[in-house]
C-alpha cells in the first residue's frame, strides 16, 4: 500500500486493515479492538454457541455493563428483572467464553466509550468496533471506530473481521478561537445543525482545523462521539502531542520500547499534504454560540440566543408539537425540570470539573432535579478525590454512580412525561429519555447554568457577570 | 427473496430513528424473537397500552410486506433490534429515499431489504397508496428494479452490492463466508503493518 499518492488519515488506517478487497464484495476489515456490553452481545454469543465456536481473538475483546445499570446502590442486585437478567447474561457469557469483563463492582467499570480511552486501550491507528453507535467516540485518537449491529458483533467475535463497504471521506475544518463559554459540545451541535441529522451519511469525517487541534482529548471525544448524529459512520482526528500526552502511562497503553515504536507509527498517520476528500466544509469557530436543540433530532439545534425556527416540513411540525414549543419562541428563559449531566458524550472528568467550577458557591433553582452521572468508576473516584462531590452537594446537585443513565431510558433513570430536561447526552429523539420526555441537548456548562437559573440561559452572560 | 409483490404500509415521516422503531426499554431480551410486538411501540400504543387508532399499523386499510417510510429512515442508535422488530412484524422490504448506514447494514444482515428509491418515486408511491390502499409495489431483486403495479413504464432501479444480493437471493450467511477466510486472516495478522500491544 506504499505508493506516493497523498493519503488521508482515514485511508491509511482503513487500508492497513483490509484483509481482502474484491470487486462487488465489501472489504474484509480486520478489527484490533472489540468492546462489548450487555445489550447488543447476548444474541451474538448465542450464535457462537449454535456454531460451536469460540471467539477468534478473545484477548482483543473487552466487556463492560453500562446501559442497564442503575446509578444508585450499585452494590445491591439490580431491581428490574429484565435488566438484571441482561447484565447477568453478559457475566455468564464472558465467563464461559473467557472475555475480560469490567462489570458492576469492578474499579474499571463504566460507559464503554469512557473506559476504552481512559484505560489506554483506545490508540491511534486502531480499528475499533462495538455494538453501539457512539463507538465513533474513539476516533478522537486517530483510530477508525464505528458502531455495528449484533450480526456484525457475531462476525467480529467469530473471525476478528467484519464486512464493510469503505465509506467516502469528508473533512470538516473548524478554524479560529472559540468564544468564552463555548466548547466541544457546541462545536459539534453547530456542525450537525448546519449539515442536518443525515448530512454525513455514507461518510467518515475527519475533523481538523485549529479549533479542533486546540481541544483536549476529552473535547475531541465529545466531537467524534456525535459524528454519528449527522449520519456519519464515524469521526476521526489526527493524533498529535495532545493525544500522546493523554495516553502515556495509562493502564493498557504501550510501555517502554513499545511506546517508542508506537509513537513512531502514530506520527506517520496524519493526513498527507494534498490528500483529497469527497466533501469538505469549513467553519469559523468565532461564529459558534452556546448551542441548544429545540426539536427531536440532533440536527434541530440553534444558538441559545436564537428563537425556535419556522418548521420546514410536517416532520418539523410534529417535532415542535412533541416538544411543546412554538415557532418564534425565545429559547432563553424556557423553564426546565431536569438537568442531566452524563453519557458517553459528556461524563468525563473535565466535564465534571467544568460544572463544579461554574456552580461553586451557587445553588440549583427550586424544583429542578439535577443528576450528575460520571462516565466511569475512575471518573467518579477522581471527582471525589478533587472534592467535586462537595461542590455538587452544596449546590443541590445529585452525584450518582456510573452508567448510561438517563441518556436512553433503558435503566431506572428516566425523565417523566412532558418534562423538559436539559441534557449533555447525544440524542433528543422522542421518548429517548423516557416516554414523553422532552430533551434539550446542550453542553455541560449550559446545562449547569440552566440548573442554577431554572431556565435556559446564555452561559456567556453568566460568565461575564460572575 | 427474488421477487416480491405486495401492498404497502405507508409511514410518511422523515428521520424515523431506531428509538421510535423500538424504544430502549424493549431491548432487554437476550434472544432475537418477539420484537415485532413492540415495533413503533410509542406511536402504536398509548400509555394504557391501548392501540392508537391514528397510527398506520393499527389501521386495517393498510397491510402488506412492504413498509414505505420518509427519508433518513433508521437513523440513531445501532440497535439491530430495529431490524429484528421490522422483520419479526412481517415486513420483508422497507422503501425510503434514504437510509441511515448502520440500519441499512443491519437490515441486509437479517434478510430485510432496504430499498432506496428517488424522492420523486417515493412521493408518487405515497400518493398512490393514499389514493388507493390496494396499490401494490413489485420488487425484482435479480434485475434490481421496483415499480408500482400498472406503471411498468416507470421502473426504478436500485443499488445493492453483488455480495449482499447473492446473500439475499440464496440466504447465505456472512459468518460462513468470514470463517472460510480463516487462512487469509491469519496471514494478515502475520504480515500487518503494525501490531498493537493490546
Amino acid at each position: 500500500m506504499s505508493n506516493n499518492k497523498p493519503r488521508t488519515l482515514f485511508d491509511k488506517v482503513w487500508d492497513n486493515h483490509v484483509v481482502q478487497r474484491k470487486e462487488g464484495f465489501p472489504d474484509v476489515l480486520y478489527i484490533d479492538t472489540h468492546f462489548i456490553h450487555e445489550v447488543t452481545s447476548p444474541q451474538a454469543f448465542n450464535g457462537l454457541r449454535n456454531r460451536g465456536i469460540q471467539l477468534a481473538r478473545v484477548d482483543q475483546t473487552w466487556g463492560t455493563a453500562d446501559h442497564n445499570v442503575p446509578t444508585k446502590d450499585q452494590h445491591l442486585p439490580i431491581k428490574e428483572a429484565l435488566s438484571r437478567h441482561q447484565v447477568e447474561t453478559l457475566t455468564k457469557n464472558c465467563d464461559e467464553f473467557g472475555v475480560k469483563l469490567y462489570g458492576l463492582g469492578h474499579p474499571f467499570q463504566g460507559i464503554v466509550h469512557v473506559i476504552g480511552p481512559e484505560l489506554g486501550v483506545t490508540q491511534p491507528g486502531k480499528t475499533i468496533v462495538c455494538g453501539d453507535s457512539h463507538t465513533s467516540t474513539h476516533g478522537a485518537f486517530g483510530s477508525i471506530a464505528f458502531g455495528i449491529g449484533t450480526s456484525q458483533v457475531e462476525q467480529v467475535m467469530s473471525s476478528q473481521c467484519t464486512l464493510q463497504n469503505k465509506p467516502k471521506a469528508m473533512r470538516i475544518v473548524v478554524d479560529g478561537e472559540l468564544q468564552d463559554g463555548v466548547g466541544a459540545k457546541d462545536i459539534v451541535l453547530y456542525v450537525i445543525s448546519k449539515l442536518s441529522a443525515s448530512g454525513g451519511t455514507g461518510y467518515f469525517v475527519e475533523f481538523a482545523g485549529s479549533a479542533i487541534q486546540n481541544l483536549s482529548m476529552e473535547g475531541r471525544m465529545t466531537v467524534c462521539n456525535m459524528s454519528i448524529e449527522m449520519g456519519a459512520r464515524g469521526g476521526i482526528i489526527a493524533p498529535d502531542q495532545t493525544t500522546f500526552d493523554y495516553l502515556e502511562g495509562r493502564e493498557f497503553a504501550p510501555k517502554g520500547e513499545k511506546w517508542e515504536e508506537s509513537l513512531a507509527y502514530w506520527k506517520s498517520l496524519p493526513t498527507d499534504e494534498g490528500a483529497t476528500f469527497d466533501a469538505e466544509f469549513v467553519y469559523d469557530a468565532a461564529d459558534i454560540a452556546p448551542m441548544v436543540t429545540y426539536g427531536t433530532n440532533p440536527g434541530m439545534g440553534v444558538g441559545v440566543d436564537k428563537s425556535v425556527p419556522t418548521p420546514e416540513s410536517e416532520s418539523d411540525k410534529k417535532a415542535l408539537e412533541y416538544m411543546g414549543l412554538k415557532e418564534g419562541e425565545a429559547l432563553i428563559g424556557k423553564p426546565i425540570d431536569y438537568v442531566f449531566i452524563g453519557s458517553c458524550t459528556n461524563a468525563r472528568i473535565e466535564d465534571l470539573r467544568a460544572v463544579a467550577d461554574f456552580v461553586k458557591g451557587k445553588k440549583k433553582a427550586d424544583g429542578v432535579n439535577v443528576w450528575i452521572v460520571p462516565g466511569s468508576k475512575q471518573v467518579e473516584k477522581q471527582a471525589i478525590a478533587e472534592g467535586l462531590d462537595q461542590v455538587y452537594a452544596e449546590a443541590g446537585f445529585e452525584l450518582r454512580e456510573p452508567g448510561c443513565s438517563a441518556c436512553l431510558g433503558m435503566n431506572e433513570d428516566k425523565v417523566p412525561e412532558g418534562m423538559y430536561c436539559i441534557s449533555t447526552s447525544n440524542r433528543n429523539f422522542e421518548g429517548r429519555q423516557g416516554p414523553g420526555a422532552r430533551t434539550l441537548l446542550a453542553s455541560p456548562l449550559t446545562a449547569a447554568a440552566a440548573a442554577v437559573k431554572g431556565h435556559i440561559v446564555d452561559v456567556r452572560e453568566e460568565l461575564t457577570t460572575a | 427473496m427474488k421477487y416480491t409483490k405486495s401492498t404497502c404500509v405507508p409511514l410518511n415521516i422523515e428521520n424515523v430513528d431506531t428509538d421510535q422503531i423500538i424504544p430502549a426499554r424493549f431491548l432487554k431480551a437476550t434472544t432475537k424473537e418477539g420484537f415485532g410486538d413492540n415495533l413503533f411501540r410509542d406511536w402504536r400504543y398509548d400509555k394504557q397500552d391501548q392501540p392508537i387508532a391514528d397510527f398506520v399499523l393499527n389501521q386495517d386499510t393498510y397491510k402488506g410486506e412492504i413498509l414505505v417510510a420518509g427519508k433518513n429512515f433508521g437513523c440513531g442508535s445501532s440497535r439491530e433490534h430495529a431490524a429484528w422488530s421490522i422483520d419479526d412484524y412481517g415486513f420483508k422490504i422497507v422503501v425510503s429515499s434514504f437510509f441511515a448506514d448502520i440500519f441499512k447494514g443491519n437490515a441486509l444482515n437479517n434478510g430485510l431489504l432496504p430499498l432506496v428509491v428517488s424522492e420523486e418515486f417515493l412521493a408518487e408511491l405515497f400518493a398512490d397508496i393514499e389514493a388507493d390502499p390496494s396499490t401494490t409495489l413489485e420488487v425484482d431483486l435479480e434485475s434490481q428494479t421496483a415499480w408500482i403495479t400498472g406503471k411498468e413504464d416507470n421502473k426504478q432501479s436500485f443499488e445493492i452490492d453483488d455480495y449482499k444480493k447473492m446473500c439475499l437471493i440464496n440466504g447465505y450467511d456472512d459468518i460462513d463466508y468470514l470463517l472460510s477466510l480463516k487462512e487469509n486472516i491469519a496471514k494478515y495478522e502475520q504480515d500487518r503493518v503494525y501490531a498493537f500491544n493490546v
